[in-house]
């Protein structure tokens, strides 16, 4: 059986906020009367995440992704609940569990700007204790599985956004860490680069069983990568489970375009019973039940003269953001 | 603590520093100008409130000069890790990129007081022991061995104390995000620092012993050098660097628990 690799239970975790009313008055008032009050950012939420398993954590901004992952690596201390990763308590961030863990952010970076990658990656070799030879293996392997080569030979301020980022990665996983921890990993980078650093996590993945957190507002990361999705409204979960469990429930239904070679077909089709979404002379749009749809497309096929048929998924930018929005989805 | 990952880590940290500075020539060089100037200058001055009156808080010039040369050395030793180093905790902090420190199994006060240096700063602590030679020439002093332990116990300590206190001030950063107007303070009050301290009113010395030790950073070191200091002085800046050192530590993990990085 997998074991748990992460486990949270009724965790929560309030910040003193500060607010300012508009204006020069408020201003003023602000600086000698500071008003501060305590904001609950994350809700009583509990969850189990398997050794090996890639999560997405799905919420609009400031729903409380962010938070919750500093509190897996151990950056913030909760205010009530627990937290068990690998066994060990994060807050206490012990050498063994620091060894164990990676966090990489899309929008922070750790390179050392005026030199070439290769210097920080040694030099957060040494902190992790490996050797020359130890490191001088590790970063050939990665540097492989990222495809970058001479970028590791200039200087972080020369490299593009997508260069950057793979060297990010580089140096985040050089100690080769159990759980990965990302925060928008593909955050403004381009369609290819952003293709690439989903394909080297899949690749990571499934080479050394690590387990991986996520939050992304990229559809595609989450819909390629995780299997499982978490979602989190107003810092509550408001659904945890599988991401196909999730559309399904969202989008029961598909949109089908079937072109008629005749647009007396196309009337046949019509009154044959199946919801029609709309008609244009030989071009029929239906709407099939997902749990229907083999069954369905087959009787067309074999009953009316098709010309040509497209099957259309509704967005999926629109079907999760059905869920960003609401605050429970039982399934 | 794994000393010899320690020493590979510091080893790293000179290296990659070193690299990213000298990727800027000309930055250097004017650093290189300013620690010279900056000197002469300091040492014009203080010729000057030496012009009329031979004696200034009962130092002579030639006395006055060895505080100059161990302010100087001090303030080479600022420019060199503090500066560099100690600022930046505000800039972690303000951005969040202690994030990346505190997730790093290594200790975290190491990591951020230690990573970068400024080479320039090197040249400011090599004028500071040239002139202080010079000093332990004109003022006649005897090198003993106790002389040579004692001067490196005292200036030890001052830099001990130099350091706390900017730490201490760095890592309130945690609760005010921004500190850099307290840092300035403290640097504006350390230039006093190059003048004896008997040279001030009553409450003046009252107030640099107590509040801001700045009279423990150079008159006591100085005191060594002319064999003027009292044995009881001396520990009592052993026991203030050791308590300023200690308490910059508890206070910095102290801080740590409220750390709530910045929001991404």
């Amino acid at each position: 059986m997998v074991q748990n690799i992460i486990d949270v239970r009724n965790l929560s975790k309030s910040f003193d906020i500060s607010s300012k009313e508009p204006g020069l008055k408020g201003t003023i008032k602000h600086f000698f009367r500071r008003q501060t009050k305590s904001l609950k950012v994350i809700k009583d939420i509990s969850f189990e995440i398997k050794e090996g398993e890639i999560v997405g954590f799905l919420g609009a901004n400031g729903a409380g992704k962010t938070t919750i992952l500093k509190m897996l690596c151990g950056l913030i201390f909760p205010s009530q609940g627990s937290i068990l990763v690998s066994g060990y308590l994060p807050f206490r961030r012990k050498e063994d569990f620091l060894k164990n863990i990676t966090l990489i952010m899309g929008q922070k970076q750790q390179l050392i700007w005026d030199l070439p990658p290769i210097e920080s990656f040694y030099l957060n070799a040494s902190i992790y204790d490996l050797d020359k030879f130890e490191a001088k293996k590790r970063i050939k392997k990665l540097s492989e599985m990222l495809e970058i080569d001479e970028e590791l030979f200039i200087p972080v301020r020369k490299l593009s956004l997508g260069q950057r980022m793979k060297s990010e990665l580089l140096a985040a996983l050089i100690h080769e860490p159990n759980i990965l921890f990302l925060d928008e990993p593909t955050l403004g980078l381009d369609i290819n680069a952003q293709r690439n650093l989903r394909k080297f996590l899949q690749k990571y993945n499934k080479e050394t069983n690590a387990t991986i957190c996520l939050t992304s507002h990229y559809m595609k990361d989450i819909t390629s990568l995780c299997k499982r999705v978490i979602c989190v409204h107003e810092g509550a979960i408001s659904y945890d489970g599988k991401l196909d469990l999730l559309l399904k429930k969202l989008s029961p239904v598909k949109e089908v375009l079937i072109v008629c070679r005749s647009e007396e077909d196309a009337i046949k089709l019509e009154n044959s019973g199946f919801t029609i979404k709309n008609k244009i002379k030989n071009e029929i749009t239906i709407k099939i039940d997902n749990n229907s749809i083999t069954s369905s497309l087959k009787t067309i096929l074999n009953n009316f003269d098709i010309e040509d048929l497209f099957i259309n998924e509704p967005p999926i930018d629109e079907v999760i953001g059905k869920v960003l929005i609401k605050k429970n989805y039982d399934i | 603590m794994n000393l010899r990952k320690y020493l590979k880590v510091y080893k790293k940290f000179l290296h990659t520093s070193l690299a990213s500075e000298l990727e800027y020539k000309t930055n250097i060089l004017v650093d290189l100008i300013t620690a010279i100037l900056s000197l002469v200058g300091s040492i014009f001055l203080l010729s000057i409130f030496f012009q009329n009156k031979g004696y200034i808080g009962g130092w002579k010039f030639e006395q006055a000069l060895i505080i100059q040369a161990i302010y100087t050395i001090l303030n080479g030793i600022t420019n060199t890790w503090f500066n560099p180093n100690l600022t930046e905790i505000v800039k972690h902090i303000r951005e969040g990129t202690l994030d990346f420190v505190l997730l790093k199994p290594i200790d975290s006060q190491f990591f951020i007081s230690l990573k970068k240096i400024n080479p320039s700063g090197f040249l400011e602590i090599i004028l500071g022991f040239f002139l202080l030679l010079f000093c332990i020439k004109i003022n006649q002093i005897n090198l003993s061995l106790s002389f040579l332990s004692l001067s490196f116990i005292t200036i030890s300590c001052s830099i001990c104390i130099l350091y706390s206190l900017w730490f201490f001030i760095s890592t309130t950063t945690i609760w005010f995000v921004k500190t850099w107007n307290a840092i300035e303070v403290l640097r504006s009050f350390l230039y006093i620092g190059r003048f004896p301290l008997n040279s001030f009113s009553f409450s003046l010395r009252v107030f640099f012993s107590i509040f801001i030790p700045i009279a423990f950073i150079t008159t006591i070191p100085s005191e060594v050098f002319l064999g003027l200091s009292q044995l009881w002085k001396i520990l009592l800046e052993v026991i203030v660097a050791s308590v300023f050192l200690i308490t910059s530590r508890k206070f910095w993990l102290f801080a740590l628990k409220f750390y709530s990085s910045a929001s991404s």
